[in-house]
C-alpha cells in the first residue's frame, strides 16, 4: 500500500478543568488510506469530535493541548505555525459539521458563500469563482442550481444545506474531507441522499473521507474502515466487514447488539426487547417476546377521529392571515389499552402535533378524541385539568423536560401534589419508590437535573409521567436523542412497564427500526395525514404506500455486503404543509388491505 | 460521563453552592457585598451608633470642622447638629426608601412581565404598550409630577420611585418567560395539570430569578439616587428629618466655606451606589453559567 493520506500517531488531546489537565483522547492512532472512507464510531463523550476538531487543528487555544502526530501526506500539520495550518484547512482537509441550519451565515447567498471558500484560498477572478460555485452546486445535485444561486439560506431545507456545505467544502478540491455526523440531524431519506451522494462524490474526487457517526447502520453503509472509540481510547480498529462479521471487543459487540436491525421481527407477532450485552464479556442474552398486552375490549382506550389542527401564518399591519400550516388533517385512529400505536413519518409530517393535540396541550381546530369513551375537546378548562392524570406525555430532549431548578425527586412529586394525590410528607416517598421502579438508585430524589446523564433523564421524565398512573402515554421521539445502547435499556424500560401496567403508549418516532421493535400498530403520516396504517407486520411486511416504501428503504442497514448495492435515491425535499388561506383539503379515501391494514387512495 | 461516575459523585453541589461558589471568587462582587453589608448594618443600628440626637439643634456649636473634639467627630452643620448622626439616620431613610423602592419596583415589574410573557397574545400587547407609553416619559418628570401632589413621607417617596421605575423589569421578566414557558418542562406540568398559577410559581418564578434578582440590585442603586435627587431639588424627604439628599441641598450653600458638608454625603451616596452597582455584576456573573467560570 502507499503511503496513508493522513496518519495519526499517539494522539492525545487534554482540556484544562478546575481539577488540572483532563484527558478526553489518549494515544490513538490511525491511518487513512487514499480513496479510502473510514469510520470514527462511539457515543457521546467517546471523543471522536474531539479527534477530528483536533486533525484540523481547531481545539480551543490555551484550554486545550494536543500531543502526538498528525501528518498529513508526510507533513506534521501539529508543529505547523498557525498561518500555515490555515492554508490547509479547506484547501488540503474539509470539514462538514453535523448542524446544517447554522453552518451557513444567513445574511449571505448560497452562491456567495460557496464562491466566497473559492476566493479564500486565492488564484481565481470573481467571474471564475461564480462559474465554478455554480459547477459545485450542481454536483451536489441541487435542483435547478442556476435559479437558486443567489437565494438565501433560509430558503433551503436541511438536507439542501447539507449539499450547500459539501459544495464549500469541496471547493479547493481537499483531499481529505472530515464529516462529522453529516447525517444525525436530518431525516431518513435525506439521510440516504446525502450518504449516497458522499460516496459519489468520493469516487469522482478520489478523495479520503474520515466519516465520524453514532449510527453502525451508516457506518456499514459507508465505510472502508472502522475505528470505534470508547472514553477516549481505541478499543476496536479493523476492516468494517470484519468488525461486523466477528467483532473482537465486547464493547463493539454490544454497540451492534443494539443497534436496531429492519427486518428482525418478522417471526415475531408481539414487540420485543433489546438483547442486553454484558459490557465485560461481551455476550448477549436472548430477549423473550413480550407477552400479549393487548386488551380485548370492545370500546378503545383512545378513539381519535377527524382530527385536525391548523396553525395560521400572520403577517402585515393588520395581521392578515397569509397562509395556514395545515399540521394535522381530518386524523383518525384508535389505540387499546396496552397496545403501541407507532406514528411515524419525517420532520414536518405532524406527528408531534398530533401527539400535543391529543393531549390538548395544542388546542386542535376540530374532530374528536375520547379517552374511554369522554369527549376531551369538550372539557372546560377546570375539567380537563383533572383529566390529565389520565394521559401523560414523555419528551424529545431530556435537557429540557427537566426543571433545572428543582430535584428530581421534586419534578417527580409535583404531579401528585398538583393532582392532591399525595400530600407533602407523602409526595417525597413515593418519589423514591417511582425512582426505583424506572431503574434508579432512590437517594438520587435529592440531586438536580444536571448531575444526570441523558438516558437517566429520560428514566426519570419516565418516573413523572407513571407517578399519576395514567392510562395513555404519549411518547414524542422519547428515546431519539438517545445513545444507541442508552436507547435500547430505554426502551426496553417502556416495554416492561407495558406489561407491568397495562400502558398504552402513541410512540411517536422517525426511527423506522425502532418502531418495528416496539409496537403493535403503525400509522405513517406524510404533510399532516395518515398515508397508512395497520398491524405492524402487515405495514413492514407488505407496505402499500409508496411513502411508506420510501420510509423503509431509507433505513441504513446495518450489514457492510450490502454496502456498493447501489439505492436508487430520488432527489427530492421533504414538501410543507404550508397552503394558501383558502385551501380545502381533499378529503382522502382509505382501501383496506387486509383487516386493520387501511392505506389512502391517490387521487 | 459514565453513568457509573454520576451515580458515586458525591451530593454536595447543589444549584446555590455552585452560584455561592461563583460569586466569591468575583472580587468586586465581594467587595460590593462588603460595602452593602457595611451601610445596612450602620443604618441599622443608627439609634445605637450616633453619639447625638440628629434633630438636636445647638446654636453654640455651628459649623465645627472635622476631628476637632471626640464629640462631634464629623463636626457640625449650619444649626450646629451632629454630622456623624445625621449622617447615620440619613443612611437609615435613604437605604430605606432604595429597598421599599426596590421592593415596589420588583413585584409590579415581575407581576406584569409574568403576565406579559405567560398569556401572550391581547394581554401582553396590552401591558407592554402601556410600558412603552411609560418608557416615553423621563423618569424624574413623573417622579416630580406625581411628588407635587402626594404629600411626602418616607413610604409615599418609596412608593413612588418603585412604581415609576418597573418597566425595565417587567421587560426583562417577560423575555425570560417568553421563552421559558415553551420548554418541556413547562409543557410537561401543564400535562399533568398544574395551573397557570402554579406553572407560574413554581416553574417559571425559581428559573427567572437570577436577572431580577440582579435587576433589583441595580434597582437599589438607582433608588437611592433618585431620592436624593428629589430631596435635593425639595420635594422629597422634608427637613428637618435627615436624608442624604437634603444634606446636600442644606450643604450647597454653604459649599465654599464648608465643603465637606456636601462632600460627606456625596461620599456615602457613591460608595452605596458602586456597592450596589458591583454586587449586581457579581451576582449577574454568578448565576450566569454561559461563562463557565472553572469550578
Amino acid at each position: 500500500m502507499n503511503q496513508p493520506i493522513l496518519s495519526v500517531a499517539d494522539l492525545s488531546v487534554s482540556f484544562r478543568t478546575d481539577a488540572g489537565w483532563q484527558k478526553v483522547v489518549r494515544d490513538i492512532s490511525f491511518d487513512v488510506a487514499e480513496r479510502q472512507t473510514v469510520a470514527l464510531v462511539g457515543e457521546s463523550g467517546s471523543g471522536k469530535s474531539v479527534t477530528a476538531l483536533s486533525i484540523m487543528g481547531l481545539t480551543p487555544l490555551g484550554s486545550s493541548r494536543v500531543e502526538g502526530s498528525v501528518k498529513l501526506n508526510g507533513r506534521d500539520l501539529l508543529a505547523l505555525p498557525d498561518r500555515q495550518m490555515r492554508k490547509v484547512r479547506g484547501s488540503e482537509i474539509a470539514i462538514i459539521f453535523q448542524e446544517p441550519m447554522t453552518s451557513l451565515n444567513p445574511v449571505h447567498t448560497i452562491g456567495h458563500q460557496v464562491s466566497e471558500a473559492l476566493l479564500s484560498h486565492g488564484g481565481v477572478s470573481r467571474t471564475e469563482a461564480r462559474a465554478e460555485a455554480l459547477r459545485l452546486l450542481e454536483r451536489v445535485r441541487i435542483p435547478a442550481a442556476k435559479s437558486r444561486f443567489d437565494e438565501y439560506p433560509h430558503r433551503f431545507s436541511g438536507g439542501m444545506r447539507q449539499r450547500v456545505m459539501i459544495a464549500i467544502a469541496l471547493a479547493c478540491r481537499p483531499k481529505l474531507l472530515i464529516a462529522d455526523e453529516p447525517t444525525t440531524a436530518l431525516d431518513v431519506t435525506i439521510q440516504a441522499q446525502i450518504l449516497e451522494l458522499i460516496k459519489q462524490l468520493q469516487e469522482e474526487e478520489g478523495m479520503s473521507v474520515l466519516f465520524i457517526t453514532h449510527d453502525m447502520g451508516v457506518v456499514a453503509e459507508i465505510a472502508d474502515r472502522t475505528i470505534v472509540m470508547l472514553n477516549g481510547e481505541v478499543v476496536e480498529h479493523d476492516e468494517t466487514s470484519a468488525i461486523f462479521r466477528s467483532a473482537a471487543h465486547p464493547y463493539t459487540r454490544a454497540l451492534l447488539a443494539a443497534v436496531p436491525k429492519l427486518g428482525s421481527m418478522t417471526a415475531f407477532t408481539h414487540p420485543r426487547r433489546f438483547p442486553i450485552v454484558d459490557r465485560t464479556t461481551g455476550v448477549a442474552d436472548e430477549p423473550q417476546e413480550t407477552p400479549d398486552t393487548v386488551k380485548p375490549d370492545d370500546q378503545p382506550l383512545l378513539d381519535v377521529s377527524g382530527l385536525t389542527t391548523r396553525f395560521e401564518v400572520r403577517s402585515g399591519l393588520l395581521s392578515k392571515v397569509q397562509a395556514r400550516v395545515h399540521a394535522v388533517e381530518n386524523v383518525s385512529f384508535q389505540l387499546r389499552g396496552g397496545e403501541t400505536l407507532a406514528l411515524v413519518g419525517e420532520s414536518g409530517c405532524g406527528k408531534s402535533t398530533t401527539g400535543r393535540s391529543v393531549l390538548r396541550l395544542t388546542e386542535p381546530l376540530k374532530g374528536s378524541v375520547r379517552l374511554e369513551g369522554k369527549e376531551i375537546l369538550q372539557l372546560s378548562p377546570e375539567e380537563m385539568r383533572n383529566q390529565r392524570r389520565h394521559m401523560q406525555m414523555i419528551f424529545q430532549d431530556p435537557f429540557a423536560s427537566l426543571n433545572p431548578r428543582m430535584t428530581v425527586g421534586a419534578s417527580i412529586a409535583q404531579p401528585l401534589i398538583v393532582n392532591a394525590l399525595a400530600d407533602r410528607t407523602e409526595a417525597p416517598d413515593r418519589a423514591r419508590a417511582l425512582l426505583s421502579q424506572v431503574g434508579l438508585q432512590p437517594d438520587m430524589a435529592g440531586r438536580f437535573p444536571h448531575e444526570f446523564s441523558g438516558g437517566q433523564r429520560q428514566r426519570i421524565c419516565i418516573a413523572r409521567a407513571l407517578a399519576l398512573e395514567p392510562r395513555l402515554i404519549v411518547a414524542d421521539e422519547a428515546v431519539s436523542a438517545l445513545d444507541v445502547s442508552v436507547k435500547a435499556q430505554v426502551i426496553n424500560l417502556m416495554l416492561e412497564l407495558q406489561s407491568q401496567m397495562g400502558l398504552a403508549y402513541l410512540f411517536i418516532s422517525h426511527d423506522m427500526a425502532v418502531v418495528e421493535r416496539v409496537s403493535h400498530r403503525v400509522a405513517v403520516m406524510y404533510l399532516g395525514e395518515i398515508v397508512e396504517i395497520g398491524p405492524r407486520a402487515a405495514i413492514f411486511g407488505n407496505p402499500q404506500h409508496p411513502y411508506t416504501r420510501r420510509l423503509l428503504d431509507a433505513v441504513p442497514v446495518p450489514d457492510p455486503a450490502r454496502r456498493h448495492v447501489q439505492r436508487v435515491v430520488v432527489n427530492e425535499e421533504i414538501r410543507s404543509p404550508i397552503r394558501a388561506p383558502d385551501y380545502v383539503p381533499p378529503i382522502r379515501q382509505y382501501r383496506e388491505v387486509t383487516p386493520g391494514h387501511a392505506v389512502v387512495v391517490d387521487a | 460521563m459514565t453513568d457509573a461516575a454520576i451515580a458515586t459523585r458525591p451530593n454536595n453541589r447543589s444549584y446555590a453552592s455552585l452560584t455561592l461558589r461563583r460569586f466569591l471568587k468575583h472580587r468586586m462582587g465581594v467587595l460590593g457585598a462588603v460595602v452593602v453589608v457595611l451601610l445596612c448594618f450602620s443604618a441599622l443600628f443608627a439609634q445605637f451608633l450616633a453619639p447625638h440626637d440628629p434633630l438636636l439643634i445647638n446654636t453654640s456649636q455651628r459649623f465645627l470642622p472635622l476631628f476637632a473634639s471626640w464629640e462631634f467627630p464629623l463636626g457640625t452643620d449650619d444649626l450646629g447638629r451632629d454630622t456623624l448622626s445625621r449622617l447615620l439616620f440619613g443612611g437609615q431613610v435613604s437605604l430605606m426608601v432604595g429597598v421599599v423602592a426596590m421592593l415596589a419596583t420588583m413585584v409590579t415589574g415581575t407581576l406584569v412581565g409574568l403576565a406579559a410573557g405567560y398569556y401572550g397574545g391581547v394581554v401582553d400587547n396590552l401591558l407592554m404598550r402601556l410600558v412603552d407609553t411609560l418608557l416615553c416619559f423621563p423618569q424624574v418628570f413623573l417622579l416630580l409630577v406625581i411628588a407635587a401632589f402626594v404629600p411626602p413621607t418616607i413610604l409615599s417617596i418609596s412608593l413612588i420611585i418603585g412604581l415609576t421605575s418597573w418597566m425595565e423589569v417587567s421587560r426583562i421578566v417577560r423575555a425570560q418567560v417568553s421563552t421559558i414557558k415553551e420548554m418541556d418542562y413547562v409543557q410537561a406540568s401543564r400535562g399533568y395539570g398544574a395551573s397557570n398559577w402554579r406553572i407560574m410559581l413554581v416553574e417559571l418564578m425559581p428559573n427567572i430569578l437570577a436577572p431580577v434578582l440582579v435587576a433589583a440590585t441595580l434597582k437599589v442603586a438607582t433608588a437611592v439616587l433618585m431620592e436624593t435627587y428629589i430631596s435635593f431639588l425639595g420635594y422629597g424627604v422634608q427637613p428637618p428629618m435627615a436624608s442624604w439628599g437634603n444634606m446636600l441641598t442644606n450643604a450647597q450653600g454653604y459649599f465654599d466655606t464648608v465643603p465637606f458638608l456636601a462632600i460627606l454625603p456625596g461620599i456615602l451616596i457613591t460608595l452605596t451606589v458602586m456597592g450596589f452597582n458591583f454586587l449586581g455584576d457579581g451576582l449577574r456573573d454568578a448565576f450566569d453559567a454561559r461563562l463557565k467560570m472553572d469550578l
